[in-house]
C-alpha cells in the first residue's frame, strides 16, 4: 500500500460514494451547531419535512450573540435574543446529543466547547457553520467550516458533497524560543504563505516545534489555518492528544477506549507520504508577532516596523498596503513597539482556553493596566474554562490589574454582541481576524498572542514580552 | 435554487484584493433568521456613509458616492469583477445571499476563498476563476467603456466580451449539473440513502465510540 498523508487517511475512510469527476459524498461524524448559521438550515428541513439524519451527531451551543456581562438581565438586543431562542426551539424540536444553551455551565465558544466535552475526537470528520472549525484538526480530525446550505445538507443526509483538497505540509523545525506560542507560529506561517497560500489545500502542521506545542497551542494554530486560506489544518495524533481526550464527557470509555486509542495511534502521515507542497520554517526565527494591517498576512514581529508602500513593486499589493495604513491610522516606518493601544481583548476561539488565560495572567500578575488603555476585556472560552480559571485565582489577578473578567462567548472577536470597538479605537486582540470593521465599524485590530495582549495592556503600547 | 444557464450582464469592477466576507456583509446583519433581504446591506460599510443596523430603512441612508457600486453607470450590474482571494474569512453564506439578493449572478476573480466559492454554487451564483492577466484586461475594458457587459454561458463554459473575445472557465461536472438544473442537492444525495446507511452500519461496527 502506498504511503498516505494523514489527510488522505481521514478522507478515504469517510468516502461513501464517488462520482466520475471525483466529487464524493463524505460522511460526517460530528456536526457542531450554533445560533448564527443554523436557523435557515432548520427552516429548510421544516419546509421539506425532513428530520435530522443522525440526532446523536449534533452538539450545539449559543456563542456568537450572547452577552458577556449582566447575564441576569438576559439578552438585551431583541434580534440577538430571537436568534438564540430560535436555536433553543430548533434543538427542542429536532434533538441533539448535547446542547449547552445560554447561561448553561457548559456553554461556550463552539470550538472551545467541542474539544473540552470530548465531542471532538481523533479520526472524526467535524463540520460546523463556522470557518474556524479548522480548530478541531488539532486532534487529528478532518474538520472544516461549511455554509448554511451545507449545514442543512449534513443535517438531512449526514454527508457533504465534497472534492478532495491537495496536501500541504508546513513543518516548523527546531525548538521555539521561550514565550513563543501557537499563535505566533500561526501568524508567522500566514506571514510567509499569505492569506491565500493554503487555498485548495489541507495543511498538516508538523516538525519538532509543533510536537512540542500543547493541545491548546495546536488548537490556536489549526484555528488560523483558515486565515492562511486552508479550510482544514491538521496535527498528527500523539500521546498529548490522547491524554487530553481521556476522561472527557463524550470520550469513549472502557474497552471502547482501548480500541479507539489503537486506531487513533495510526492517525499520522506515513513515512514517505507525498505532499503537493512543503513549507519549512525554523522555529528559532519566530519572534512575538503583531499584525499592522487589515489582513492577517499583514504581520511583522515586535521588533519590526510598519512597512512602506513605496517599497512595494506590485500595484495591487501597494494599493492594499496604502489602504490598510490609512484605515489603521499608521505611518510607514513606525516601530511596532511605539504603537499605543486603546483597548485589549483577550478571548475568541483562537485564544480563550485555560493555557491562554494562564499566559495572560502571568504577565498581568502584580502589574496594572496602563492609564491610556481604556478597557481590557478577558473573555473565557467557555463556562468550564471560566470555572477552572477562577479555581486557579486567575480572575483575581486580572481584576487586580484593572482588567474586566467576563462571561464566556465570541464577544469582541466579531462584535455581534455589545462588545465592540468604537470608530478609530485601536485594539490589541488575541482573536483571528484584523479585517476592516471586524471588531466594530472603524475599529483597528492588531492580532497578538495572549501574553503579548496582556503586555500591551500594562505597557499601554506593544512591547516584547521577553523584555518585561 | 435558481438555475443558471446563460447571462448577458452589466459588469461592476471592485478593484480590491482580499475582499473578506465581513466586508461583503457585516456581522450585525447575521442576526437575521431568514435567508433573503441581505442585498441592501451588501458591502454596507463601504456603501453607506453612516453605520448600518438591521431594521433601518436603507433607502433613507446616505450613500458613499466614491464606492463603485453606487456609481450610476453600474446600477443593475449582474457580474462582479474582483481581485484575488475574494470571499476570504468567515463561512457565512449570508455573503452569497447578499450578492444574489443585490442582483449579482456571476463573480469573476483570479482566485476565491474555498468556503465562499463553494457557498456560491448552492445559491445560483456562479464564481469564475480567470488568470490574473485576463482579469486585468476585463478591469481595463470595463472601466473604459460605460455599459460594458459580459456574456456568460455555463453549458459552454465560456465568457464572451463585447468585442467577441472568448475565455473558457473550469467547473466540475457535478456543480455544473446542479447549477444548470437549479437542483435540490439534498434530494440528489438522498438518492444514495441506502449507501449512506450501509456505510454507517459498517462504521458503527468498526468505531462504535462514534455513536451514542
Amino acid at each position: 500500500m502506498t504511503a498516505q498523508t494523514l489527510y488522505d487517511k481521514l478522507w478515504h475512510s469517510h468516502v461513501v460514494h464517488e462520482e466520475a469527476d471525483g466529487t464524493v459524498l463524505l460522511y460526517i461524524d460530528r456536526h457542531l451547531v450554533h445560533e448564527v448559521t443554523s436557523p435557515q438550515a432548520f427552516e429548510g428541513l421544516k419546509l421539506a419535512g425532513r428530520p435530522l439524519w443522525r440526532v446523536d451527531s449534533v452538539v450545539s451551543t449559543a456563542d456568537h450573540n450572547t452577552p458577556t456581562n449582566d447575564w441576569d438581565k438576559g439578552i438585551q438586543d431583541p434580534i440577538s435574543r430571537q436568534q438564540v431562542e430560535t436555536l433553543d426551539a430548533n434543538i427542542k424540536a429536532f434533538g441533539a446529543l448535547a446542547y449547552f444553551p445560554f447561561k448553561d455551565k457548559g456553554q461556550g465558544i463552539v470550538h472551545v466547547m467541542g474539544p473540552e466535552q470530548g465531542a471532538t475526537l481523533p479520526g472524526m470528520t467535524v463540520v460546523c457553520g463556522d470557518s474556524h472549525t479548522s480548530t478541531h484538526g488539532a486532534f487529528g480530525a478532518l474538520a472544516h467550516g461549511i455554509g448554511t446550505s451545507e449545514v442543512e445538507h449534513v443535517m438531512a443526509t449526514q454527508t457533504l458533497v465534497a472534492k478532495k483538497s491537495k496536501n500541504m505540509l508546513v513543518r516548523v523545525d527546531g525548538k521555539l524560543p521561550a514565550g513563543i506560542t501557537g499563535k505566533d507560529v500561526a501568524l508567522a506561517i500566514i506571514g510567509k504563505i499569505g492569506t491565500a497560500g493554503g487555498t485548495g489545500y489541507a495543511i498538516e502542521f508538523g516538525g519538532e516545534a509543533i510536537r512540542e506545542l500543547s493541545m491548546e497551542g495546536r488548537m490556536s494554530l489549526c484555528n488560523m489555518a483558515i486565515e492562511g486560506g486552508a479550510r482544514s489544518g491538521l496535527v498528527a495524533v500523539d500521546q498529548k492528544t490522547i491524554d487530553y481526550v481521556k476522561g472527557r464527557p463524550f470520550a469513549p470509555k472502557g474497552e471502547q477506549w482501548d480500541a479507539a486509542v489503537a486506531y487513533w495511534n495510526t492517525l499520522h502521515s506515513d513515512n514517505g507520504a507525498q505532499f503537493d507542497q512543503v513549507v519549512v520554517l525554523d522555529a528559532a526565527d519566530i519572534q512575538p508577532q503583531v499584525t499592522w494591517g487589515t489582513s492577517p498576512e499583514m504581520v511583522t514581529d515586535i521588533n519590526g516596523r510598519v512597512p512602506d508602500p513605496a517599497q512595494e513593486a506590485d500595484p495591487v499589493k501597494k494599493g492594499s498596503i496604502e489602504r490598510a495604513l490609512a484605515y489603521m491610522g499608521l505611518q510607514a516606518g513606525t516601530p511596532m513597539s511605539e504603537i499605543p493601544v486603546d483597548i485589549v481583548f483577550i478571548g475568541s476561539c483562537t485564544n480563550s482556553r485555560i493555557e491562554d488565560l494562564r499566559d495572560a495572567a502571568a504577565v498581568a500578575r502584580g502589574r496594572q493596566k496602563a492609564a491610556n488603555v481604556k478597557q481590557v476585556l478577558v473573555v473565557p472560552g467557555s463556562g468550564l474554562v471560566k470555572a477552572q480559571a477562577e479555581q486557579e485565582g486567575l480572575d483575581k489577578v486580572f481584576i487586580e490589574a484593572g482588567f474586566e473578567w467576563r462571561e464566556p462567548g465570541c464577544s469582541m472577536c466579531l462584535a455581534m454582541n455589545a462588545d465592540r470597538l468604537q470608530p478609530g479605537e485601536r485594539c490589541a486582540s488575541t482573536s483571528n481576524r484584523n479585517f476592516e470593521g471586524r471588531q466594530g465599524q472603524g475599529g483597528r485590530t492588531h492580532l497578538v498572542s495572549p501574553a503579548m495582549a496582556a503586555a500591551a495592556a500594562v505597557a499601554g503600547h506593544f512591547v516584547d514580552i521577553r523584555s518585561l | 435554487m435558481k438555475a443558471f444557464t446563460t447571462l448577458n450582464g452589466l459588469v461592476c469592477p471592485l478593484d480590491r484584493a482580499n475582499v473578506d466576507t465581513d466586508a461583503i456583509i457585516p456581522k450585525q446583519f447575521l442576526k437575521s433568521i431568514k435567508r433573503s433581504g441581505f442585498g441592501p446591506n451588501l458591502f454596507d460599510e463601504w456603501r453607506y456613509l453612516d453605520h448600518g443596523e438591521p431594521g433601518m430603512d436603507n433607502s433613507q441612508r446616505p450613500l458613499n458616492p466614491d464606492f463603485v457600486l453606487n456609481f450610476p453607470r453600474y446600477a443593475g450590474a449582474q457580474v462582479l469583477l474582483a481581485r484575488e482571494n475574494f470571499g476570504c474569512g468567515s463561512s457565512r453564506e449570508h455573503a452569497p445571499w447578499a450578492l444574489e439578493d443585490q442582483g449579482f449572478r456571476v463573480v469573476i476573480a483570479p482566485s476565491f476563498a474555498d468556503i465562499f466559492f463553494n457557498n456560491c454554487y448552492k445559491n445560483g451564483l456562479l464564481p469564475i476563476v480567470q488568470p490574473a492577466e485576463v482579469v486585468d484586461q476585463l478591469f481595463r475594458e470595463c472601466e473604459a467603456a460605460e455599459g460594458y457587459t459580459l456574456n456568460v454561458d455555463l453549458a459552454a463554459q465560456t465568457i464572451t466580451t463585447p468585442s467577441g473575445q472568448v475565455f473558457g472557465f473550469e467547473v466540475t461536472e457535478h456543480r455544473k449539473h446542479c447549477l444548470l438544473g437549479g437542483l435540490d442537492e439534498i434530494g440528489l444525495t438522498l438518492q444514495h440513502a441506502e449507501q449512506i446507511k450501509a456505510y454507517e452500519a459498517q462504521r458503527r461496527q468498526s468505531q462504535p465510540w462514534l455513536f451514542a
